[in-house]
């Protein structure tokens, strides 16, 4: 080791500190000049963490299960007496939409329509929850060697959740739909007018720039658009409320207890976010050299 | 500034070479602990940017009162570390730990003898201002305004949890002392 004099390691050490400062500067540029660069450090960073990850939510899992389960044996008189209710209205869904499927089959059998093809999903597991006030992300614990690519939809049981942002090894991140840069082509479905879904950060995003003159009104049911590519037409994604700043849609999914979603591929390759655009670019890189 | 400490001798052997240095490195680890817990998702709490920013803690506590087993690399280390976890714009959470690190080192000598509820007072000036910046840079570097409730939010959690995540150092802290 090399041996420095005592003023000459202090005056080193009171250099350490401005040095990272300037140090953290750089970072910030490097950054903003190279997002694939970063990108690759942070899903590398997250293949590390989500084994471990999916190891703690296990029992955390387990104890909001356990605080669920208690607040329904409070609840399970006033609970019982809706769920009776609500069974009753959805049995008469339920025989409308079996006979709506019988009239729907017939009439595809009549034009040799050719049914929806059933999309490829991964199922997977939400282990941690890391965006911080700024961020409204989630980790998925995969599998290696799984199918998930970036920008493909995540849905939980109720509807969608988010779309995939970045994908790693055995861990993705996804990107919810409240999050302040997610933005989403949506539909009306009541009047047909196409709008853009757009995070604030809060529990409610905004919906946004509809086009025609007829507003959304509060309590129509919102679902995805196909525009530019991006999402298939259909999937169910919430309904409007009246917000205090404007229209602001609830989300169908329970983006607060997140345990399992579905990534869907539907194959589609539209519009993404400007930095997804360079991927393709960098594999033939790759490949070629 | 370099600590006034002065440094114990080295240890010769491995056993105490090791022991000596799992002793310097349990404070980061126990902070990049307390980072990685609260990624848990906890419910809805969490969500609204209920979780306190652990690391400013950390390092505010140890820079304060044993500011060798907080060296600026490992604060700077820290705030990669959330950065990436918390894909925030790279850098913002580096420079905000090493400037609370620098401040606390210039305040070091007055606020360590003060009693807890003056240190926290403290703690509670130093994340107030920081975590401002924090919203500043990232309004700066994402070129769209922040929305500022659960910044602020962020800020009363973060405050609030000190005196539990204190009690914690203070315990490792205490294990530490050699015996």
């Amino acid at each position: 080791m090399i041996q420095l004099s005592v003023p000459l390691r202090q005056a080193l050490a009171r250099l350490v500190l401005p040095a990272l400062i300037a140090a953290s500067f750089g970072l910030m540029l490097i950054g903003k000049a190279d997002t694939v660069l970063v990108e690759r450090l942070r899903t590398q960073l997250a293949d590390v963490v989500v084994p471990l990850y999916a190891v703690l939510s296990r029992p955390i899992g387990t104890v909001r299960d356990a605080i669920a389960e208690v607040r329904g044996l409070i609840l399970l008189r006033s609970e019982n007496a809706r769920l009776r209710e609500e069974n009753e209205r959805l049995r008469r869904w339920y025989d409308r939409a079996l006979a709506l499927e019988a009239e729907n089959r017939a009439l595809r059998r009549v034009l040799n329509a050719p049914a929806d093809p059933t999309p490829i999903f991964t199922t997977a597991r939400v282990v941690a929850d890391v965006g911080g006030a700024y961020a409204r992300s989630a980790l998925l614990a995969l599998e290696p060697n799984h199918a998930v690519r970036k920008g493909q939809v995540a849905v939980d049981a109720a509807g969608v959740v988010g779309r995939v942002s970045e994908v790693g090894n055995r861990s993705a991140r996804l990107l919810l739909l409240t999050d302040i840069n997610s933005r989403i082509p949506v539909l009306v479905e009541r009047t047909g007018t196409r709008a853009i879904l757009a995070g604030t950060n809060a529990p409610r995003p905004r919906i946004q720039y509809w086009t025609g003159p007829e507003q959304p009104q509060p309590g129509d049911r919102i679902v995805t658009s196909s525009e530019a590519g991006a999402m298939p037409a259909g999937l169910p994604v919430g309904i409007v409320r009246e917000g205090r700043t404007g229209l602001e849609v609830e989300p169908f999914a329970d983006l607060d207890r997140l345990d399992f979603v579905r990534v869907h591929d539907f194959g589609l390759s539209g519009i993404l976010s400007p930095d997804a655009v360079v991927r393709p670019v960098q594999r033939q890189r790759r490949t070629g050299g | 500034m370099a600590s006034p400490v002065a440094r114990p001798p080295q240890p010769r052997g491995l056993w105490a070479r090791l022991d000596q240095l799992a002793r310097a490195s349990a404070p980061a680890a126990l902070a990049v602990l307390l980072l990685l817990a609260t990624g848990l998702p906890l419910g809805s709490a969490a969500r609204e940017g209920g979780m306190p920013l652990t690391p400013l803690a950390a390092v505010f506590f140890w820079t304060l009162y044993r500011p060798g087993l907080m060296p600026p690399w490992v604060v700077f280390g820290l705030g990669v570390l959330a950065d990436l976890l918390s894909a925030a714009p790279l850098g913002v959470n580096a420079l905000i730990f090493l400037l609370l690190h620098g401040g606390v080192m210039t305040q070091r000598r007055a606020l360590a003898k003060q009693s807890f509820l003056i240190v926290w007072i403290g703690f509670a000036l130093f994340a107030a201002a920081l975590l401002t910046l924090n919203w500043g840079m990232r309004t700066l570097l994402s070129f769209t305004i922040q929305p500022v409730t659960p910044g602020l939010f962020e800020c009363g959690v973060t405050i609030a949890a000190y005196p539990l995540l204190a009690w914690l150092f203070v315990r490792l802290e205490r294990s530490l002392e050699p015996v």
